[in-house]
């Protein structure tokens, strides 16, 4: 999902016995009939939706060990696997999903979609609108996590699955896993909510909109209609510098970049990009422009803005809105993530706790900030394993 | 009941415990370490169980026999629940090594209706002989640290407990000793003879 300076070169298929191998994206589309319009939470209809989506791994015959990943913002379908059989374009969650990884392949059959007003396949601002012959830009309707999710629950009846073994996500993807676990209880089996929150909180909503107000204001974001001329290329790409301080922490950039500078000892006494982490930043920004269109950013950052499900399934209660529960519940929070903190995976503990669910909770040791959950891929994995493991079994015990 | 009871009984004291705990009933284990209490419990008696336990290894195996962890300070996560949550807390061998016990015991006592408690016996015998003929710190199968690495900061005596709980005004529902390490319901000298107890206490009346 984020990528890495310098990308490491991942070996050949053929020699990566633990991933599912050269993964194509795929397709469906639905809504496009009036009767079947997608009812969307600000109450507007919409139609016709694609999802791009990926699988990996069989659906078992009863289609019971269905997992469902739920992407962040900046990720898409392509969550494992790579593109071609030189090994290029490893997916976002490349380390979780695979032959003996987290999400074993070798049980589960995994799906991830891309979000919709996401800009990878599915339908979002950049999509043709049929109606106009162009992209819908600012006329696409906002969305929300519920909506995201809405668009999962049409692409599971398609495939054929009525009851997830899990549905797990990081970030945003963790939203939408508490968002399944209370929209749709009886869905799934289980929710992995990994470095996420049940509501965005303000600091959070401060820097997305910072991040917006960075596009926003780009000369060249022409309304959202920017799509045959020049990109706001400014605009996002400082949009996602911003984003990327958020996800790093005092210490990982500490170890990461010190105050190093980019070249030599001297400093330049000018206003070129000096040091390390200047030259990180504008990096990230720039790689990032290639692959994100700046309105998707600007739909999915709102979405995560408005999410907060004690208002929405509680009257401003978290805990009457867990009510709702039916699940098990695996929470994983990072020490020195201070996007998604601990005290917010806390919240959601208890809440779950005081309504007795079947909720477990470990909180990482880490110095990689919000990033962690990308990169903490050991312990992670062995939690993710155990946890599902047990679950398979928990529901087949009277 | 691991570290006490490991060398002489290991899951005898496992279906002990078991013994007081109701069918289908909640329970809250307070360092559960790896589940296997609760996971036998779940089995053999429907029982709704969460385990605290803050040792990732043992959290990760309470897990994987799919025990609900949270892997918190045993303090922080009493916080999490409402009173009366459920019908019976454990807290095995690890209330000598809590800061604040009698605060953490009146949240436990708050959180359950009962508590089943055990711990060793600083009172033992050979425990006293030592101090008194070698003038060092006691040292036993079941606390066998030294002074300065023991985990151990508030030791008591079966009297004290039973001191400490009339004090509290806590009722002692019924009490077992550990002898040799296994659980005996009778003992002459308790205080004198048994390497630890096992209490099952409420702040009911």
């Amino acid at each position: 999902m984020r990528i890495e300076e310098g990308e490491t070169r991942s070996p050949p298929v053929e020699e990566d016995d633990t991933s599912p191998g050269v993964v194509e994206t795929r397709y469906f589309r639905f809504a496009e009939r009036e009767s079947d319009r997608l009812l969307l939470d600000s109450g507007r209809r919409f139609g016709p939706v694609t999802v791009a989506f990926e699988t990996y791994g069989r659906l078992n015959r009863d289609a019971s060990n269905a997992v469902l990943v739920c992407h962040a913002l900046s990720g898409d379908a392509h969550a494992a696997g790579y593109r071609d059989r030189k090994g290029n374009d490893p997916g976002w969650w490349n380390d979780a999903i695979g032959p003996g990884k987290a999400f074993d392949t070798d049980r589960y059959f995994v799906i991830c979609s891309n979000v919709i007003g996401g800009c990878r396949g599915t339908t979002g601002p950049s999509t043709i609108d049929p109606e106009t012959d162009q992209a819908y830009g600012l006329d696409f309707p906002v969305v929300t996590i519920g909506d995201m999710v809405e668009v999962q629950k049409r692409l599971l009846g398609y495939l054929g699955i009525e009851k997830l073994l899990a549905v797990a996500g990081g970030s945003m993807g963790g939203m939408q896993a508490i968002e399944w676990a209370l929209r749709y209880p009886d869905a799934s089996r289980a929710h992995i909510v990994i470095a996420s929150t049940a509501r965005l909180s303000p600091q959070s909503i401060a820097f997305n909109t910072v991040g917006r107000s960075a596009i926003l204001s780009d000369s060249d974001f022409l309304a959202g209609r920017y799509y045959d001329s020049t990109i706001p290329y400014r605009g996002l790409s400082l949009a996602r510098m911003i984003g990327h301080i958020t996800y790093l922490s005092d210490e990982s950039m500490e170890t990461k970049f010190g105050r190093r500078l980019q070249e030599g000892e001297n400093f330049s006494y000018d206003f070129k990009s000096e040091f390390q982490v200047e030259s990180y930043l504008n990096y990230q920004g720039s790689k990032f422009v290639e692959r994100f269109d700046a309105n998707t950013y600007l739909y999915v950052t709102k979405a995560m803005d408005y999410f907060d499900v004690a208002r929405y399934y509680g009257g401003g209660s978290l805990e009457k809105a867990m009510e709702r529960v039916k699940s098990r519940v695996l929470l994983l929070s990072f020490s020195s993530d201070w996007l998604f903190p601990t005290a917010q995976s806390r919240d959601v503990v208890k809440a779950l706790s005081r309504l007795r669910k079947d909720v477990t909770w470990v909180d990482i040791p880490s110095s990689y900030g919000h990033d962690a959950f990308l990169l903490e891929m050991e312990t992670e994995s062995e939690i993710i394993r155990a946890f599902l493991s047990a679950t398979e079994s928990w529901e087949a015990a009277p | 009941m691991t570290k006490l009871l490991k060398p002489g009984g290991g899951r005898a004291d496992l279906s002990f415990i078991a013994d007081w705990i109701d069918r289908g009933s909640s329970v809250l284990d307070l360092g559960c370490g790896d589940g296997e209490l609760l996971a036998h419990l779940a089995r053999g008696k429907g029982v709704r169980g969460i385990g605290v336990e803050i040792e990732s290894a043992r959290a990760l195996s309470a897990i994987r026999k799919g025990i609900p962890v949270l892997q918190r300070d045993l303090d922080e996560a009493l916080s999490y629940f409402g009173d009366g949550s459920f019908d019976t807390a454990i807290l095995s061998q690890t209330i000598q090594e809590l800061r604040h016990p009698r605060d953490t015991l009146r949240e436990i006592l708050r959180v359950a209706n009962r508590a089943i408690v055990s711990f060793p016996n600083f009172g033992h015998l050979p425990l006293r002989l030592q101090l008194l003929f070698h003038g060092t710190m006691p040292r036993t199968r079941a606390l066998y640290w030294q002074w300065y690495d023991t985990p151990n900061i508030h030791l008591m005596t079966v009297r004290d407990f039973t001191s400490f709980c009339e004090e509290e005004g806590y009722r002692v529902l019924e009490r077992h000793y550990i002898r040799g390490g296994r659980v005996i319901d009778r003992l002459p000298f308790p205080n004198l003879l048994s390497e630890g107890c096992i209490a099952l206490v409420t702040a009911k009346n």
